[in-house]
Order: structure tokens, then sequence, then C-alpha cells
């Protein structure tokens, strides 16, 4: 058997991987429909995690202020990608996709300093909401932390609620639709513009949303969008672009092996991932499962 | 046509080499740092502008060929003509290692991947604190005599960049060159008259890697020092904004962008802390209203004057 320690350490690594997963199938949806490498989309998962900030701090102490900064901050995040995409990306669809990733880049820059302009570059702490406090004893009766147990309940219930709105509603058959063929798709009537508009603040949403997760478990600080991006990138390209159980998957991949990396080799636990993703893309060059393109 | 810009040349190569001599030290250095950022732009465009690849973490393979070239120096009694050769080599043979994994994934894959394992590479040399030294990177890097000089490391920066230069000129111009680019325009086409467009990508990045590494070891020459920030992915796209601002259609192109956003990056951070917004509006910007470059736009204008007048004739 499994000794309950490591056990217990692999799975707070996957609840840290949830925050992971969410961000990285906003980064998928936005691959899949537009074809964007989002190099911005950890920026705004920071101004996620700032706004949280804010907003909790606004609240205070309350147990209402962690809920106002789960609604809010994602709000706030998909606002400024919606101007972002009504005011600039949406001129480039047609170009090249390299226009969009250093347009992206150049979001990121500008967003990482303004976010030093407003926040100021301190490290912030977000406290944990009052009822997930405190620990459980699991694993052999080692306190295992409740922010983590809904952490990991929170991950799979935004993947369930993605796939619905990716198969079983209208916007996002049509989404799917524009994904595969973006001309079939406006030559029959439809408004495609808007459509990757609504993608496009989605995903941005989720980015936002993992921001306001990750808040209470780190020091909020400036250059948290560097290493994030990267990592969301991977967790994509392992389990195909635009599939959001390929996401997921390569999710729970990435924090197995880093969790473990962890355990076996401190000092280099952090290049088990990377090892992951090509072992997988040798033998699978575009992800586990099915891209979307 | 071809006097003017024989003449051109030689009068730009006179200005550079005169330069130390009027300059003050601070400017000196700049030109040194402007023109290896110039050779890593260039070098980047081989894959880019003329490859047609995705090549989103160019910064790796200048990384390494300065830790190379650092740690050789350092940890070894190798003469150091040896250190500025094997440095450049570690280089380009990274190059071939991630081209042979990245080049079976298609055009956006490959960027992703790549940039993701070039963030690899970063990862160990950050943490590899007894052999990289880590987040300090290596200071104080013994220089031999001859370079450790601002003046001495002009002209080697100069002489190396020029070098450099010209052979990335001739390979462009070259049948790999020409083989190259016709990959670029059509892979499906280039297969079919009997290219091996895998081998041609991956000698290409290997050729890119290379020339990387070279600027990287110059680096090492100019600054005496290595750090990880030189691996990380934040760089590598700023040089793909160098080679987009100069045009990377335009030969010269990557290196003008090269010494306009080196220049920029100095003289702004000298008022502001920042840079990196300044940068960002730059960028849009240029990607609006610039799509082909500086050199690119100004090739287009004078290509339309010179049009326009024949139409007249």
């Amino acid at each position: 058997m499994i000794p309950p320690g490591i056990l217990s350490q692999i799975f707070v690594g996957l609840s840290r991987t949830t925050i992971l997963f969410i961000v990285a199938s906003g980064l998928s949806l936005i691959l899949g429909v537009l074809r964007i490498p989002n190099v911005a989309h950890g920026s705004l998962y920071m101004i996620g995690a700032f706004t949280a900030f804010t907003v909790t701090k606004i609240f205070g102490e309350g147990q209402a202020a962690f809920w106002m900064a789960l609604i809010i901050a994602p709000l706030f995040v998909a606002l400024i990608s919606l101007i972002a995409e009504r005011g600039m990306f949406q001129f480039l669809y047609e170009r090249e996709h390299l226009m969009l990733l250093l347009l992206t880049f150049a979001f990121s820059l500008v967003f990482g300093d303004l976010v030093k302009l407003v926040w100021g570059g301190e490290y912030k702490s977000v406290p944990v909401p009052a009822i997930f406090q405190g620990f459980v004893p699991l694993f052999g009766g080692l306190p295992f932390p409740i922010y983590n147990i809904f952490l990991l309940v929170a991950g799979p219930v935004v993947a369930v609620l993605l796939w619905l709105l990716t198969n079983k509603t209208k916007i996002g058959k049509i989404a799917r639709a524009a994904a595969v063929d973006r001309e079939m798709v406006g030559a029959v009537g439809i408004n495609v513009s808007w459509v990757f508009a609504i993608v496009f603040v989605i995903g941005c949403l989720l980015a936002g949303l993992g921001g306001v997760l990750v808040a209470p478990t780190v020091s909020v600080t400036l250059g948290m969008d560097h290493n994030l991006i990267i990592e969301a990138f991977l967790i994509v390209i392992m389990g195909g672009l635009g599939n959001i159980w390929g996401a997921m998957l390569g999710a729970l991949i990435f924090g197995i092996t880093q969790s473990l990396g962890i355990l076996v080799w401190p000092q280099f636990g952090i290049v088990f991932p990377y090892l992951a993703v090509v072992v997988v893309l040798l033998f699978r060059p575009t992800g586990l499962l099915k891209s979307t393109w | 046509m071809r006097k003017n810009t024989l003449l051109f040349l030689i009068a730009g190569i006179i200005l550079l080499l005169l330069f130390p001599v009027f300059l003050p030290r601070f400017y000196v250095y700049l030109l040194s740092i402007i023109l290896l950022y110039g050779l890593l732009a260039t070098s980047l465009n081989i894959v880019l502008g003329y490859g047609g690849i995705f090549q989103f973490h160019h910064a790796v393979f200048y990384g390494v060929g300065a830790y190379g070239t650092a740690l050789m120096l350092t940890k070894t009694a190798m003469p150091a003509i040896l250190a500025f050769i094997v440095g450049p080599l570690v280089a380009s043979a990274l190059g071939f290692i991630l081209g042979i994994i990245c080049i079976r994934l298609s055009k956006l894959y490959f960027g992703m991947l790549q940039i993701s394992l070039g963030s690899l590479v970063w990862a160990i040399v950050y943490r590899w604190y007894s052999f990289t030294g880590g987040d300090d990177g290596i200071h104080g890097i013994p220089i031999p005599e001859m370079l450790s000089s601002y003046i001495g490391a002009y002209y080697y920066t100069l002489i190396i960049t020029a070098v450099c230069i010209f052979l990335i000129f001739k390979i462009i111009n070259s049948p790999f060159g020409s083989a190259l680019q016709g990959i670029r325009d059509n892979p499906v086409r280039s297969e079919m008259i009997g290219i091996n467009v895998k081998r041609h990508q991956i000698l290409a990045l290997t050729i890119a890697g290379f020339f990387a590494g070279v600027a990287g070891s110059l680096f090492v020459v100019v600054d005496n020092t290595v750090f990880p920030d030189m691996l990380f992915w934040t760089l590598s796209l700023e040089i793909l904004i160098m080679c987009l601002l100069g045009g990377w259609f335009s030969f010269m192109g990557p290196m003008l962008g090269a010494g306009v956003i080196v220049a920029l990056r100095t003289f702004v951070s000298t008022y502001t802390v920042y840079w990196a917004l300044v940068l960002g509006v730059l960028m849009i910007f240029v990607i609006f209203f610039l799509p082909n470059g500086i050199l690119g736009y100004f090739e287009e204008r004078f290509k339309k004057v010179f049009m326009g007048s024949e139409i007249k004739e």
C-alpha cells in the first residue's frame, strides 16, 4: 500500500492542479475555437487573484467576502477580455497566428505593468474563507486542509459545466462548428464574430476564476503569471488542443508527476512533468485525446 | 544600385569601426549589445522569416550558448578560444534535439511545445545551483586579456557579428536557403519535388541554434555575466518583436529591430520602471500599422514609387 503521507501529499498536489486545470481549460477553449495561443491568459489569472484580494479587503473578514470575490473577480476579468477582444483581437483573425500570439504577448506586458501600477509590487495574501478553514483527518489520520477538498470538488464541477456548455447548448455547438469551418458557419447566417467574442470571454473568465481560487493558497504577487502560463501550455498540449477532457487528463498527469517528482528528487521535481510531456508526445504527437483541429 | 549598396556598406563598416574613438564608454557598450542582439534576431529569422517555423523560444539557444561559454571559462582550464566554440556548438546540439522532438508537429503546436521544452531547460538552469549558479547566475567570468576592455569586447563583437551575418546571408542565398523558403511557401509541393522537408527544417533549426549560441558567447565577452533570465520565454518573445518590428521578410530587418528595441529600452528605462508597458503599447501599434516591419514598409513604399515612375514612362 501507498503510505498515507505520500497519499496526502499527492492529493494536496492534485488540488493545486485543479486550479491549473481550470486555467488550462480556458486556454484550451480559446485555442480550440479561435486558435490563439493566449499568452495573456496568465496575466488575466494574476488580475483575477489581485482583484480577489481587493474584493475580500472591501468586504472584510465576513463570510460573504470570498463568495463575492468568486463572483466579481472573474466577471471583472471577463470585462477586460471583452474590451480587448472587441477593441483589438477581432481585427486580426484573418491574419497570421503569429501576429495574434504577439498581440497577446503585448497584452501580457501591458497587463503586468498595469497590475504593478495599481496594486504595487508587494506580496498580498487572501484569507481562506471561514467555512473552509481548518483540517480534517484523512489518509490514516493525517490532517488534510478543507480548502483543498473544496478545490478538488471545484475542478470537476467546472469541467462538467464547460462540457455541458460546449456540447449541450446552441452557442457551444456553433462555437465547435466555427472551430472547424469558420466561413461555413458565417455562410449560414450566424454572426461568427460575436461567437468568437463569447468564447474568448468565457475562456478568460476561467483564467480569472483560477486566479481567485488560487489566491488563498499562495501569496499573490507579480510574476505569478509567468510560470503558470507555461504549465497551462504543457497541459493543453498533452491533452490535445481544444479538448476539455484532454485538459483534465493533462492536468492530472501534470499534478501526479510533479508531486511524485518532488518526493523522489526535491531539487528537480519540476522537471518530471516536462519529461511526461515529451514521453506523451513521442507516442501521440497531437496529444492524448482528440484535438479539435 | 549595386554600387550604392556597396558604398553604403563600406561607409557603415568604417563608421562602426570608428565609433569607439569618439563615443563614450556607455555608448560603445550599448552598441555591442545591439550588435549581439541583432545577430540573435537574425539567427531567429533564419527559421522564422525564411523557414516559416514558429520558433517561439529562441532565447534558450542564446542562453545555453552563453552558459556553455561561461562554464567552460570558469570551470575548466581549457584555452578560451575553445570556450567560444563549445558554447555555440552546445546550443546547436540543443537546437538539433529540440528540433527532432518538435518538428513532427504542425505550426502552432510546434511553437507551443518548443516554448514548453525551452522552459524545461530554463528550469534546470534555474535549479541546478551547484553547476549553473541557480538564480544568481555566474558573475565575473574570466575573459582573455585582449577582450576584457570594453573596446576590445566591442571590436570582437563587431567582427564576429559581421562574419556571422555574412555567413547567414550566404546560407540564405544558397540552394539550401532556397529550399527552405520553398518549404515555407508550400511544404506539400516541396515534398513532391523531392525535398526532404523535415531534414531541411531540422538543419535550419540547428544552424539557427548555433548562431544564437554565438550571440550568447558574445554576451559573455561584453558583460562578463550570465543569468537564468537569458533563457526565460519573455526574452524569446522580445526577440520575436525585434524581427517583427524590423521586418522579417527583409534580411537586415531583425538587426534594425534589435537596434531600435535595445536603444529604446535603455533610454526609456532611465525615465520609468514601466518599460514593459511602453514595449507592449509599441508592439500593438506595430502589429496593427506596420505588419511588415519598418524595413518592409520602406521597401514597399520604394517599390511603389519605382513602379509608379516606370508606368509613367
